[in-house]
Order: C-alpha cells, then sequence, then structure tokens
C-alpha cells in the first residue's frame, strides 16, 4: 500500500515540476489536454478496464459537462465553480438512469447502445442552435477564477487542471484497491461468479457507469472553461473511438496505463508533424504495432521491451 | 593610421553582414487549414492558393527585400487543434500574423488566443460572427453569408416571388445560412412558408421536398455545401418539382455541376466573381486579380481555383500590402489592415475600417445561372 502511495506521489512531483522544463512554450498548450484526455481515458478504464463493460459513447458525457457548464456560465451567467458540480450530478443522474436498461446488454449489443446514446446526444448538440449555437460552436465562456486570480494562461490552466487530475487519479486507485474494486473484477472475469459470491452486479455496473460519467462530465467542464469555445464536432463519435483507443493502447485495467495511452494519443501527433503529409500513415502504423506487439498496454509492454533489451544485451555479453 | 583604416574596414565589413542578415530574415506568417476532414473541401485549395502566392511574391523578390515565409498546419477541422496549433504558431514559431482557419467553428475557438497574444488573424471562413462584433485583432476575407442571401432575395423581389421555401444543412455553414435567410425575409417582404433541415451526409432528401411540393412555395432556397445541393437538385428532377431552385455559394464550382449533371441546369445561385472572370465587363475592378489567380492556378495545380482559394489569396495579399506599406510588427500589421482601401481582391473590393472587419460589399456576389454546364451571370 505505502509503495503504491510513494509511486503516486513520484508521479504527482513529476507532473508538477514539468513545466519548468517546458517553460511556457506552445506544448504547455498540449500538455493541459493530455490532463483532460487522462481523466476522461481513467473514467472510461474503470468502465472497460475493471468492470468490462464497453462504451462508445462517452464522448457525448464528455461533451454534456462541457455544454452544461458552458451554457450555465455564458448564457445564464452562473458562477463556474457552481455550474461544474450541477453539470457533474445532471450527467451522472442521467448515466445512472439510462445505465439501468444499457448495462442489461452484453458485448456487441452493449456496444451498438452505447454507440447510439452518444450519437444521440451528438445530435442534440448540433440541432438545438438556441440553446447551444449549433454547428458552428458556442463562444464566450469564462475562464476559471478564484478571487481575482484567473486562470487565463497554459501554465495556470496546468495546475490547475493537473491538480484536479491527480485528485481523479488519487481517487480512483483507491477504488481500485478496495472492495468495490476487487467486485468489479469479478463481474469482468465472470459476472454469474459474481453474483454468487454476494456481489449485487447489476447495481455495481450501473454505479461504475454513472461514477464514470461524472469524472468525463468533470472533464468536459475544465475544457469548456479552458478553451472558452465549444462546438459539436470535439465530441462526436470519433473522440469516442480515441477514447476507446487511448484505454486500450495504454492498459486495461491500470489507471498509470490510461495516463500513459492519453499521453501518447495527444502527443504523438504533434511530434509527428514534422513528417508533414505521412503523419496519419506513421500515426497508424505505430498504432498497429503496437497494439500487435504489447497487447497488454504500453503500462505493460514497456517494462517488457526494456526487461528483452537487458536481457538481449546481457546474452550478447556472455557470447 | 593603416591599422586604423583595417579596423574600419573590418567594422564596415560586420555592418555590411549584419545588414544582409536583418535584410535576409524572412517575415513569418502563419496558416490554418483544415487540409484532411469533412471540411477538406475547403482547406485544400486554400492550402495551396496560399503556398502558390507566398511562393510568387518570393520569386518576385519578397516585400520590400525580406522574403515571406509561410508556416502552414493542418487543423483537420478539429476546433480543439486550431486551438493547440494557433498557440504552437505564436509561440514556437513566432509569426506575425495567421491566415484561416478554414472554418467558422474553428475560427472562434481561436479568437480568445489571438486578442490575448496580439497577433493579427485573417479568418478565411464565411461566419458573420466571426467580426460582428468587431475583434481588435479580427479580420475575414470570405463573404458574410448576409450579403449572398440579400443577393437571392433581392431577385426574388424583382421576380415578385414572395413565398419561398428553404432547406438548409444541419451544419455550421447550413445554420449560419438558416438564421440570415429568416433574419432578412421581412426586410425584402418575403414569406417562408417551410423550413427543413437536412443532415450533411444525407443520400435522399425526397421526403422534405414532397413536404415542400405540397407547401405554396413559389421557388426553393437550398443552402448547404456538396454533395448535398447535388443530390437535392437530382431529386427535385425526379419528383417533377417545378420550383425554380435557388442555391448558396457554398456550391459555386465546377465540382457541382459534375455531381448534379443535368439537374443543374437553371439553378441560379450568388458566386463570387472567381467563377465569371473571364466574361466580367472590363470595368470591373476585380477583373486584374480574378484573371491573374485563375491563370496561375490553372499552371500550378491543374485545375480551377475556386473562390474558397481565393480567400487565402485575399488573406496573403493584404498582409503583402500592409508589410509593404512599412508594417513589420504584428500591432503595426493589424493596425495598417484596418486602414486599407479600394484593395481588389478575389472575394472582393476590401474596404476596412475599424468599425468593419469583414470589409466586403454587396457587389462582392454576382448572381449566376448554370446553363449548358457552365455559368451564364443573370443581369
Amino acid at each position: 500500500m505505502s509503495r503504491d502511495l510513494l509511486k503516486f506521489l513520484a508521479f504527482a512531483v513529476l507532473v508538477l515540476l514539468a513545466p519548468l522544463y517546458f517553460k511556457g512554450g506552445y506544448l504547455m498548450n498540449v500538455l493541459v489536454f493530455v490532463g483532460i484526455h487522462t481523466m476522461l481515458a481513467i473514467g472510461l478504464n474503470l468502465l472497460l478496464g475493471y468492470a468490462g463493460q464497453i462504451s462508445l459513447g462517452h464522448a457525448g458525457f464528455f461533451g454534456m459537462g462541457a455544454y452544461l457548464s458552458g451554457i450555465l456560465t455564458a448564457t445564464y451567467a452562473w458562477n463556474p465553480w457552481l455550474a461544474m458540480p450541477l453539470a457533474a450530478l445532471l450527467v451522472g443522474a442521467l448515466a445512472f438512469m439510462i445505465g439501468f436498461p444499457i448495462l442489461k446488454l452484453k458485448g456487441h449489443y452493449l456496444a451498438m447502445a452505447t454507440l447510439g446514446m452518444g450519437i444521440i446526444i451528438y445530435i442534440v448538440f448540433n440541432e438545438t442552435i438556441d440553446l447551444t449555437g449549433g454547428p458552428s460552436g458556442l463562444s464566450g465562456i469564462p475562464s476559471l477564477s478564484i478571487g481575482t486570480f484567473t486562470f487565463d494562461s497554459d501554465v495556470k490552466n496546468y495546475y490547475l487542471i493537473w491538480s484536479i487530475t491527480l485528485g481523479t487519479i488519487l481517487l480512483t486507485l483507491n477504488l481500485a484497491n478496495s472492495r468495490v474494486g476487487r467486485a468489479l473484477r469479478a463481474v469482468h472475469d465472470s459476472e454469474v461468479a459474481a453474483r454468487v459470491v454476494g456481489v449485487n452486479a447489476r447495481l455495481l455496473k450501473v454505479q461504475i457507469f454513472a461514477l464514470s460519467a461524472v469524472i468525463s462530465s468533470v472533464a468536459g467542464s475544465l475544457y469548456a472553461h479552458t478553451m472558452t469555445f465549444v462546438a459539436p464536432a470535439s465530441f462526436g463519435f470519433n473522440f469516442s473511438v480515441e477514447l476507446l483507443t487511448m484505454v486500450v493502447i495504454g492498459g486495461l485495467g491500470s489507471i498509470y496505463g490510461s495516463f500513459l495511452g492519453a499521453a501518447l494519443l495527444t502527443l504523438l501527433p504533434e511530434f509527428l508533424r514534422a513528417a508533414h503529409d505521412y503523419d496519419i500513415i506513421i500515426y497508424g502504423g505505430l498504432l498497429m504495432l503496437m497494439v500487435m506487439f504489447m497487447p497488454g498496454g504500453l503500462v505493460r509492454g514497456i517494462p517488457d521491451l526494456f526487461r528483452m533489451l537487458v536481457k538481449g544485451r546481457g546474452g550478447d555479453g556472455h557470447a | 593610421m593603416r591599422f586604423r583604416f583595417i579596423q574600419f574596414l573590418a567594422a564596415a565589413f560586420t555592418l555590411c553582414i549584419a545588414q544582409a542578415a536583418v535584410a535576409a530574415a524572412p517575415i513569418k506568417i502563419g496558416a490554418l487549414f483544415a487540409v484532411t476532414g469533412p471540411a477538406a473541401f475547403l482547406g485544400e485549395p486554400e492550402r495551396n492558393t496560399a503556398k502558390m502566392v507566398v511562393d510568387e511574391i518570393n520569386k518576385a523578390g519578397g516585400v520590400k527585400g525580406r522574403k515571406l515565409e509561410l508556416v502552414t498546419y493542418d487543423t483537420a477541422g478539429d476546433a480543439t487543434k486550431a486551438v493547440q496549433l494557433a498557440t504552437k504558431l505564436i509561440k514556437d514559431d513566432k509569426v506575425v500574423a495567421i491566415i484561416g482557419p478554414s472554418t467558422t467553428g474553428e475560427t472562434m475557438a481561436v479568437i480568445p488566443v489571438v486578442e490575448k497574444e496580439q497577433i493579427p488573424l485573417i479568418s478565411c471562413s464565411a461566419g458573420s460572427k466571426i467580426t460582428d462584433p468587431v475583434k481588435k485583432w479580427v479580420f475575414k476575407t470570405a463573404q458574410n453569408d448576409s450579403l449572398a442571401v440579400a443577393k437571392i432575395f433581392e431577385y426574388l423581389q424583382k421576380q415578385k416571388q414572395n413565398k419561398v421555401a428553404i432547406l438548409t444543412v444541419s451544419d455550421g455553414f447550413g445554420s449560419s445560412g438558416r438564421e440570415q435567410l429568416k433574419a432578412q425575409a421581412a426586410k425584402f417582404g418575403i414569406n417562408i412558408v417551410s423550413d427543413d433541415t437536412y443532415g450533411p451526409k444525407d443520400t435522399d432528401m425526397t421526403a422534405q421536398l414532397t413536404k415542400i411540393r405540397g407547401s405554396q412555395a413559389q421557388a426553393l432556397i437550398v443552402w448547404g455545401t456538396n454533395p448535398g445541393p447535388a443530390v437535392i437538385a437530382k431529386n427535385a428532377k425526379q419528383l417533377g418539382l417545378k420550383l425554380p431552385l435557388y442555391m448558396s455559394h457554398g456550391v459555386s464550382s465546377k465540382k457541382f455541376i459534375d455531381l448534379a449533371g443535368d439537374a443543374a441546369e437553371g439553378i441560379r445561385l450568388p458566386s463570387g466573381k472567381v467563377l465569371v472572370a473571364d466574361v466580367l465587363s472590363n470595368s470591373d475592378s476585380q477583373k486584374k486579380s480574378l484573371l491573374a489567380f485563375v491563370k496561375d492556378y490553372q499552371n500550378h495545380y491543374k485545375t480551377e481555383g475556386d473562390h474558397f482559394g481565393g480567400h487565402a489569396w485575399d488573406a496573403v495579399m493584404l498582409i503583402k500590402t500592409a508589410v509593404e506599406q512599412g508594417a513589420e510588427s504584428p500591432a503595426a500589421i493589424r493596425d495598417q489592415l484596418e486602414k486599407t482601401k479600394n484593395f481588389h481582391g478575389i472575394g472582393g473590393t476590401f474596404n476596412f475600417s475599424s468599425q468593419d472587419h469583414a470589409g466586403l460589399g454587396k457587389d462582392a456576389f454576382v448572381l449566376v445561372e448554370i446553363k449548358n454546364k457552365d455559368w451564364v451571370i443573370v443581369k
């Protein structure tokens, strides 16, 4: 247990010191999004990696958080700190309600149902023009502030978002190691067996679905206040798939894996930009190689690779 | 004494090198275009044109002895990416001005960034809300939707057709058009008797058209970009719909005629003057720029230049003109842009002022009709 805490503290120190290295360049801005994506990937990982339930509609929850925060603060001049928890609560309640019928489904059917849910939410963003501003988006969302201190630069936003992300990591790490986490893994491996030993599998799945939606919604609110603008195109089906890719590439059932996946998928396109028109091909190729040779995700693949390299070198030495 | 002279020579020499270095330092202009993704039909001609124009300016010796350097990034039509890349252009590439993005959504997302960092932005997207209200650092070259709507309504008024049906696509372009159509109808004494939308990826619009056939409409206005309007034109022909069809400037490219085929005959639409450059009267102040652009684009890319590329042409040339007037810093370029008067570009004749950062008048559009697979100006 204390080893886990040590690991977390080391990670937190690394995160807090990173801005000293990047010194406010544009990568700072990208790292802000790595933070937001990490939260989203963790939220989805709880559902997919721990409870074994797929969702292709998580961009919808992310978008609802962003739009609720955006509309309440920009149109109705609410305090952002009040809008954020309200948005999270509403999104959580909605997820809880639709969770009961949806999570009865399994496998492909669950994927289809959540996919449909995501698309419906997207259509609502797109078509309710009077409320959301429609396809050309909603602007004029205020930045977050405490008293007279406004989070209006990348460095300030970085610390704001990463402190909430670190909080999420700590919370989910605890959850994963608790009775609930063990119950979730039991449901993942065999729902019937879990029920036999007294786990209320149905309720548990719905609860974790709702929690996952709440985390996504908070990430959405933070996104809205960082960008100060939201448009439906950011919350479409493609983004749901990107989130799923982050979780799978990072490593199912690992909180730090979610961070690795989010960081890789957010940063890689930036580094590949040097390759100009070929960036998409390289990007796709790299993802394919990773899935083929690191089926357990980065979080397991990187240590394996490291061990292989060390061993390989050792072998050479002997020969 | 001799030593002095050598010293002097050395100093002069160093000074010369320094001077040359200063003169050679290029002026960096950033560009954000949606080259891939759903808005690629905008981003690709825009990027091609911007590259072409900058190359040509440099071949001709640059601006006041300084070369231009264009740094372009692909936003894929994504607002989040557009913001990240705008930050990159400003902080890492240290550009003095930014051209683009291609869509209204991306532009709205980038505006807070450029306003804060104080870098002039010349957007290539059409949404009226980009420059209304006026933002200090934001200009645009694409014609406002309101001008296109006014052009159609003016003609309808002349034809005494005052009951119209509108059919708009549910994306940024369509919703902005729909807003303008509804807002301006009363001013021209026009009554919208049917108001429908279709999805950007729909492949059959017979349902909407059947409904419109049942209404009292005397004309149908379709607001969308390819391929939707081509599908509508074909559907309307299949249904035997007799209403005169009007479309938006979103389809004013050869591509539309190719897609719609025979169904395109007789359709009228407002368009930038690019399409009809060769038949414009010689007194038209834009004719020279238009013909130069069309010829250039044809030579470079073996395909016809359209008015989307024209937005980028205007943006680059506006910055070039500002630099020619002596502006070098972002703030000076902004001030100079605002003073631009009678700039005869591709989109129209620009006259910016502190109250108007869109700069175009109604004459930016002409109403054209498709006849024998070509464009004819409607008098």
